[in-house]
């Protein structure tokens, strides 16, 4: 028995190979140093349509600030401007 | 130290009503040795959730500085008030000062950041 030669794997049409854009954290580019738990519409970019938190994989927040975010949003729960649980909530 | 408080009151308060609480805890604050740099009555607003069986509530942020006991003595009278539904007192960073005199007063007012 021969040993099959090894074969390349050839596609049709060329493989998209297109870069995604890097993330970034949002709050280093525009300078924001403090992030408002008063400002609910501004933190509802952070949440999820059930209301919860969004996670840095998503959001590309940097560790600073995702904390920060995580803080105000907890506040502006105790408080009812977000909701702790909900549907459809944008 | 600076200072935020945000309280909500029941909204079955009537307007003269809640000028009166928000005096209370203005005259509160400066009896006791701080001052309030900022009033903001947001008034009448809808809740994300019901709190004691209420959907809406009557908004007051207050930003104070104060001594370091004043907040014990307002938690007491806070929470001493039957027409509180929910209050909280949150420590400002100087980048929070610098955001909400920004907010209350423009762009022009930097050099107001530091008194006190």
């Amino acid at each position: 028995m021969a040993v099959k030669p090894k074969q390349e794997i050839k596609y049709l049409t060329a493989v998209k190979t297109e870069k995604r854009q890097k993330k970034y954290c949002r709050f280093k580019k525009m300078g924001i140093k403090y992030v408002d738990y008063k400002d609910a519409e501004f933190l509802k970019k952070f949440l999820n349509d059930q209301g919860k938190m969004l996670p840095r994989r998503i959001t590309g927040n940097s560790l600073k600030f995702q904390r920060k975010v995580a803080q105000a949003i907890k506040k502006a729960r105790q408080m009812a401007l977000l909701p702790y649980v909900t549907d459809l909530l944008k | 130290m600076n200072y935020e408080l945000m309280v909500i009151f029941t909204p079955v308060l009537s307007e003269d009503d809640y000028k009166a609480a928000q005096k209370k805890f203005v005259d509160i604050i400066k009896d006791n040795g701080g001052q309030v740099t900022h009033e903001n009555p947001w008034g009448l607003r809808s809740l994300a959730y019901p709190i004691r069986k209420k959907t809406t509530g009557m908004y007051l942020v207050l930003e104070y500085t104060a001594p370091t006991d004043l907040n014990e003595k307002l938690k007491i009278q806070l929470n001493r008030d039957e027409n509180v539904l929910r209050h909280m007192v949150t420590a400002l960073d100087k980048y929070a000062v610098a955001y909400n005199n920004r907010k209350n007063f423009g762009a022009n007012a930097e050099s107001k950041t530091t008194e006190a």
